[in-house]
């Protein structure tokens, strides 16, 4: 059985449906993110599980229990804040202590508690400071604490590092991983950066208008995107559908595929049996750092995005130049059919 | 900041200073004329003493006038604290059919003229609660106090309310604290400060307030305003009515100094 069972969810903001009927199963000790644009409904899911808005229809069950209509403080579920909500006017050990407080903890324990709990996230020395006097990073490492001492069995976390610079939030990325690791806590992640995603996550759910698209692992979304929105939303992707499908891959059905998995050769050289090409021309050759993006069109005017990896220095690739006749080539197994 | 030329800056300074001293030389005239020893208080003054603070401290009727004034004070305090603070919550809480008539309502009596306010207050009282046999009397002074008293907490809460982030009564709910809980810990100390000042400017107003003093004090019972307006027109008791009018500042100035020093703290704290 799923550690959390959501059936059939749904939620409207007056005419808006932010959730439209969402079922989904999560496992225990499970790193499972919630991907999706902003307004996709991923944020509306998260809060219903928290408690914070209450379903129009469907359920929500915790370890068996129906919690759908409860009260945010009888579920056993925590939640990391976006904006952190530390209270202002309560030390850092205040904050951390404050759900041991509201479970009557005696002050003694609660107090150790809370001092390990900081110690945990490297933060000892700001113990009796105000939220305000700690920066950005600091106050996710306390919400996150504060959460964590109670040892919920769920941790929600709603865009947790939206608000930190690139390279810390890449830190907490890895970090949040391992405490997640460590403490065997589920955690459900929102957030609308697929890379982001696909680091942590041993499963994605992708949102798309208040239904789920897909589910499964980061390969799984990756590789074989289950509908349009999903090859799109997750990386760069071409996607081929109509008469162009059938000319390129002899397929009625619209066809995903990644611009990595292509690459270019001379147009009169050859290709081993289980690939497939396609004649084009280079329009456009970009180079971006580790990789050159090539933009390409087909005699019949299909645009391609082929990427490669700039391993020139290497000596085992060759780069082409604007204008160059060249023959697009992949292997077969790269051309994921959309089912939907 | 603006940039301003030596001229204009003289003459705003000029400009100021004379509008303070039209303002504050009668207030200033007045608390210097409570030391005037003379009775009938004259200009110059001719020798200063504390005789009529002395006399005023053990004159029986004004000390009954300060103990209504507080009392009166402290109760539409209380009332407009209370009543203020659930129209704050409810009009930032809850979206409800007509919201915005409420809150008109709830702002309106400040702007009512007070003798609308005094009259209207004294007709229901004597022609429908009498008769009825309910005699509110004291309460009944305190009860029209309140009601142009409320906006003065309402407003400085709801103003708190509204810049006031929600996720803070979220985490409170999600780290297991009740409603009641949520309010005591995170929600109160979030506006206290402002709740205060608005309870400050409230009693200030209440204070001082006179024309619906008039209407709705019970017979016999005055408050210190209520005294000075009696006994103004006998020139032999000058002197103490501007002893009288000196608490009288003061103890309106104190809360509303106060008032804005809360305020102020509150701006730097964030």
């Amino acid at each position: 059985m799923a550690l959390i069972e959501i059936r059939n969810l749904a939620k409207a903001f007056g005419t808006v449906k932010a959730v439209d009927g969402v079922t989904l199963d999560i496992g225990s000790g499970e790193f499972i993110t919630l991907l999706g644009p902003s307004g996709s409904g991923k944020t509306t899911v998260l809060r219903m599980i928290a408690g914070f808005e209450d379903p129009d229809a469907g359920s929500i069950s915790l370890a068996g229990e129906d919690i759908t209509h409860l009260p945010p403080f009888d579920r056993d579920v925590n939640t990391v804040f976006q904006d952190y909500a530390l209270f202002p006017h309560m030390t850092i050990q205040e904050n951390v202590e404050y759900g041991l407080r509201t479970r009557k903890v005696p002050k003694v324990e609660r107090a150790k508690q809370a001092l390990e709990a900081i110690a945990s996230v490297k933060l000892e020395h700001t113990a009796d400071r105000l939220p305000h006097q700690l920066s950005g990073g600091q106050r996710q490492r306390i919400a996150l604490a504060r959460a964590l001492v109670l040892r919920p069995r769920v941790l929600l976390l709603d865009e947790p590092l939206g608000a930190l610079d690139r390279q810390l939030r890449e830190e907490m990325q890895v970090e949040l991983k391992k405490i997640q690791r460590d403490a065997g806590i589920t955690f459900i992640f929102v957030t609308h950066d697929q890379e982001e995603a696909m680091r942590m996550s041993d499963r994605i759910v992708v949102f798309n208008e208040g239904r789920v698209e897909q589910v499964g692992t980061p390969q799984d979304v990756y590789n074989k995107p289950a509908t349009r929105f999903v090859a799109g939303f997750l990386g760069a992707a071409n996607i081929v559908s109509g008469e162009d499908a059938k000319k390129v891959f002899g397929k009625s059905k619209t066809v995903s595929i990644r611009p990595e998995r292509m690459r270019l050769q001379p147009s009169n050289s050859k290709i081993s049996s289980d690939e497939s090409s396609v004649s084009a021309v280079v329009q456009e050759a970009a180079f971006v750092g580790a990789n050159t993006v090539y933009i390409v069109e087909t005699e019949f005017g299909l645009r391609l995005n082929v990427s490669k990896t700039n391993t020139e220095l290497l000596g085992q690739d060759k780069s082409f130049a604007a204008g160059d006749r060249v023959l697009v080539v992949w292997h077969n197994s790269q051309a994921a059919e959309i089912p939907a | 900041m603006l940039r301003l030329s030596r001229l204009t800056k003289a003459l705003l300074v000029a400009i100021v200073g004379f509008l303070l001293i039209f303002m504050y030389t009668p207030l200033f005239v007045l608390i210097l004329n409570s030391f005037n020893e003379s009775q009938i208080s004259g200009w110059p003054i001719e020798s200063f003493s504390t005789k009529w603070w002395i006399f005023a401290k053990d004159y029986q009727p004004i000390r009954d006038a300060l103990l209504n004034s507080v009392l009166v004070a402290t109760g539409a305090m209380i009332i407009a604290s209370i009543l203020g603070t659930l129209f704050a919550f409810a009009l930032k809480g809850f979206d409800f059919f007509g919201k915005s008539t409420v809150n008109i309502l709830i702002v309106l009596p400040i702007a009512l003229p007070g003798i609308v306010t005094g009259v209207a207050f004294s007709n229901t009282y004597s022609n429908f609660l009498s008769p009825a046999g309910i005699n509110l009397g004291y309460f009944g002074m305190i009860v029209a106090h309140a009601t142009f008293c409320i906006v003065m907490v309402f407003n400085n809460v709801f103003a708190r309310l509204r810049r006031m982030n929600p996720s803070l009564q979220e985490a409170s709910a999600d780290l297991g604290a009740g409603l009641w809980q949520t309010f005591r810990l995170v929600t109160f100390p979030q506006f206290r400060t402002s709740f205060a000042a608005g309870a400050l400017l409230a009693f200030a107003l209440s204070f001082d307030e006179v024309v619906v003093t008039i209407f709705t004090a019970p017979p016999g019972v005055d408050t210190l305003p209520l005294w000075i307006l009696k006994e103004v027109g006998r020139p032999n008791q000058a002197s103490v009515v501007n002893v009288v009018a000196t608490v009288v500042i003061l103890l309106s100035l104190i809360p509303v100094y106060v008032s804005q020093r809360l305020a102020r703290a509150q701006e730097e704290e964030r």
